[in-house]
């Protein structure tokens, strides 16, 4: 799995003529990023912005452009089937933006994508960014990026951004920023993005930004203590406040059992040698201090 | 969405999951009734989407129709309080008359998501009737976990080995088998994020039984589901949540004093985290979302206000698609109906237009503290108490 992003990056934004899809594709090509195509079934042959073809479908956009990675904006009830649709393009990277697909309609998906060697990332993702190559593939706001060597992984969206402007403000730059995305059932995870930054030669420290619900971050922990990793991990896990068995926005931020509860992961990354945040205020500081 | 036990057990019934006879009531006459249709020999079992009922008192086996008469005074259009619900109560309406069972056994069974696996997973213990989470910590070795495969679902094998770790009879193999796959094909087909049930009994007629049953449905697939959705509870629910959702609006209401207006959820819960590391409490979790217009700002901030006990609203805005100016307007539209019982506010906004929207703050006369940043947001807290 690579999540290698950079000028040769090509894209196709599915769901290109919907309101969304169309105001983030214009964000990402101010920033940079290689759109070469759309999809919208029923709308092929139109031009977005002018420029970019819009096709019927994922087959015959990519036949075209011979692009390699697809960003979704497509509403969840049809989300599945356009990240099926990709897959079976030929595809090999997909990031679904798309936020409340039923969890049981991506434990199918998931298995394919995998099958398929194919890299997801998301649902429910803001994406991610490679600022030093000016290519953005998500809905991040771009002008709070720098480039840099820090790596960044995270299950939220705006609270990326909080932790790179936090950076950005502190000097610090950064190479990759990556949201997995809120749902309980996502392609690519901590483990995944902590595996590339550890063997990226642009990174060399680590921001982790974690929350309640689930089992991911002692995933991660338990990754971490396996693997023989010298950069350095400011980890940050959120919901300390949350009480049990209420979902706070995230579908994959419930807890239920000890396992969930922000206590539980701080402690198994704090056993796996990460720096943990104190208070959400605290991420570049904290990250100063060890790098 | 949370559903009742009755209903639940109707879904396993659809199923072919074996539950024990019973009758639902809504008032004390149909209660007597039923009662009586059991042989004035039955369990009654308040209605309500909260665990803890049997140790609070809203579970009992009773032997004559005093006592129903006074469970049904007691509990009918009451509100009652378990040992789940903490200072919290929800109301009574439906109780359940449920025949005796003769239990020789009592196991656990569940079906949920399970994220690291990105799969369904199948949990089972011999020790039912207890919590999970009290077997988990006492005695792990008691429960087996693992993922059903996502193209054949359960196999025989995996059935025959949880027949094993319950301890049951190879002649109840099919009878498991039965249940299991039920079990499964309801959470498929209905989109549910947890099946439970806790106890499945052995009989005394050496059947096996779902005698109580929680069963929770995926709020994002409610579209395709809508027999599901007929049986949401509205009486069980937060009234402020209900209409906050109906606004298309992500609130929790919490117990704090410091309500919160936040976009993104992650961001929401690291600021509901910083009121709590300030030696406050947060009164909600609020996201407001995305793209949201000045409209759907206001209601955010009229929802907010609607909790009698916020005496601070915090608003922690990272524009990106939002505009903050759009989002100043929107929080004078709804602030201007309370006038002077306008709460203190503190105010972070960053990213588009965040000057304009400060600005349009600062021309008016509430009492605002604005901070740049969210250790600022601490000192400010720290400061108001």
């Amino acid at each position: 799995m690579s999540l290698r992003i950079d000028e040769n990056t090509k894209v196709i934004v599915q769901g290109i003529t919907g309101k969304e899809g169309g105001f983030h594709a214009l964000r990402c090509i101010e920033y940079g990023t290689n759109i070469v195509a759309g999809v919208t079934p029923g709308k092929g042959g139109q031009l977005f912005n002018d420029s970019i073809n819009v096709y019927d479908s994922m087959k015959s956009a990519k036949q075209e452009t011979d692009a390699n990675t697809s960003l979704i904006f497509v509403p969840a009830p049809f989300a599945p089937d356009a990240i099926l649709e990709s897959i079976y393009s030929g595809i090999k990277t997909v990031i679904c933006i798309t936020e409340g697909i039923p969890v049981n309609e991506m434990i199918k998906i998931y298995k394919i994508a995998n099958d398929n060697n194919v890299t997801l990332i998301g649902p429910n993702c803001p994406g991610l960014i490679n600022p030093s190559a000016n290519c953005k593939i998500g809905i991040m706001p771009g002008d709070i990026f720098t480039p840099g060597r820090i790596g960044v992984v995270s299950r939220s969206g705006t609270l990326t951004y909080e932790a790179v402007d936090q950076l950005t403000k502190n000097g610090i730059g950064q190479s990759l920023c990556v949201g997995i995305g809120g749902d309980p059932i996502i392609g690519t995870t901590f483990i995944d993005v902590l595996d590339y930054f550890i063997n990226d030669t642009d990174t060399d420290g680590i921001v982790f930004i974690g929350e309640i619900g689930g089992t991911k971050e002692q995933e991660a922990a338990e990754f971490l203590k396996s693997v023989n990793n010298s950069k350095p991990i400011a980890a940050l896990i959120v919901g300390a406040s949350a009480p049990e068995g209420k979902r706070m926005g995230h579908a994959g931020a419930v807890i239920s059992g000890d396992s969930g509860k922000a206590e539980s992961k701080i402690n198994a990354l704090r056993d796996a040698g990460c720096e943990i945040i104190v208070h959400p205020g605290r991420i570049a500081d904290t990250l100063k201090k060890i790098i | 969405m949370k559903v009742h036990e009755y209903q639940s057990k109707e879904l396993l019934k659809s199923f072919g999951i074996p539950t024990p006879k019973s009758i639902v009531t809504e008032n004390k006459i149909s209660l007597l009734n039923s009662f009586k249709e059991f042989g004035s020999r039955a369990v009654l079992k308040v209605q309500v989407h909260a665990g803890g009922r049997g140790k609070s008192g809203g579970v009992k086996l009773l032997e004559n129709s005093n006592d129903v008469n006074d469970f049904a005074d007691k509990f009918f259009g009451k509100y009652f309080k378990t040992i789940q619900t903490g200072d919290d109560s929800v109301l009574v309406n439906k109780i359940l008359v449920e025949e005796v069972s003769n239990i020789l056994s009592e196991m656990y069974l569940a079906l949920l998501v399970d994220g690291s696996n990105q799969s369904i997973n199948i949990i089972v213990s011999p020790e039912g009737g207890t919590d999970i989470e009290e077997i988990a910590s006492k005695n792990p070795e008691k429960i087996l976990n693992f993922p059903v495969n996502t193209i054949l679902g359960p196999t025989d094998f995996q059935i025959r080995e949880i027949l094993d770790f319950l301890l049951l009879d190879i002649k109840s193999f099919s009878k498991l088998k039965n249940i299991i796959q039920g079990l499964y094909k309801l959470y498929l087909e209905k989109d549910c994020s947890l099946i439970e049930i806790n106890p499945l009994i052995v009989n005394n007629r050496h059947e096996l039984i779902a005698l109580d049953a929680k069963i929770s449905f995926d709020e994002d697939a409610l579209y395709r589901n809508e027999d599901i959705l007929d049986l949401r509870d509205i009486n069980q629910e937060n009234e402020i949540e209900i209409h906050a959702a109906e606004l298309g609006i992500k609130y929790v209401q919490l117990k704090g004093s410091v309500g919160c207006i936040v976009n993104g959820a992650g961001l929401a819960m690291a600021t509901m985290d910083v009121i709590q590391s300030s030696g406050l409490k947060p009164a909600n979790f609020l996201d407001i979302g995305g793209g949201a217009d000045e409209e759907k700002i206001s209601k955010a901030m009229s929802t907010v206000l609607s909790d009698v006990n916020v005496k601070i609203v915090l608003v922690n805005l990272f524009g990106g698609i939002l505009r903050c100016d759009v989002a100043s307007r929107g929080f004078i539209m709804a602030l201007d109906k309370y006038q002077s019982s306008a709460p203190k506010l503190i105010i972070r906004m960053q990213g588009t237009n965040s000057e304009e929207g400060k600005d349009i703050l600062n021309a008016t006369n509430y009492n605002i503290s604005f901070a740049e940043n969210l250790d600022q947001i601490s000192k400010i807290l720290m400061d108001k108490e």
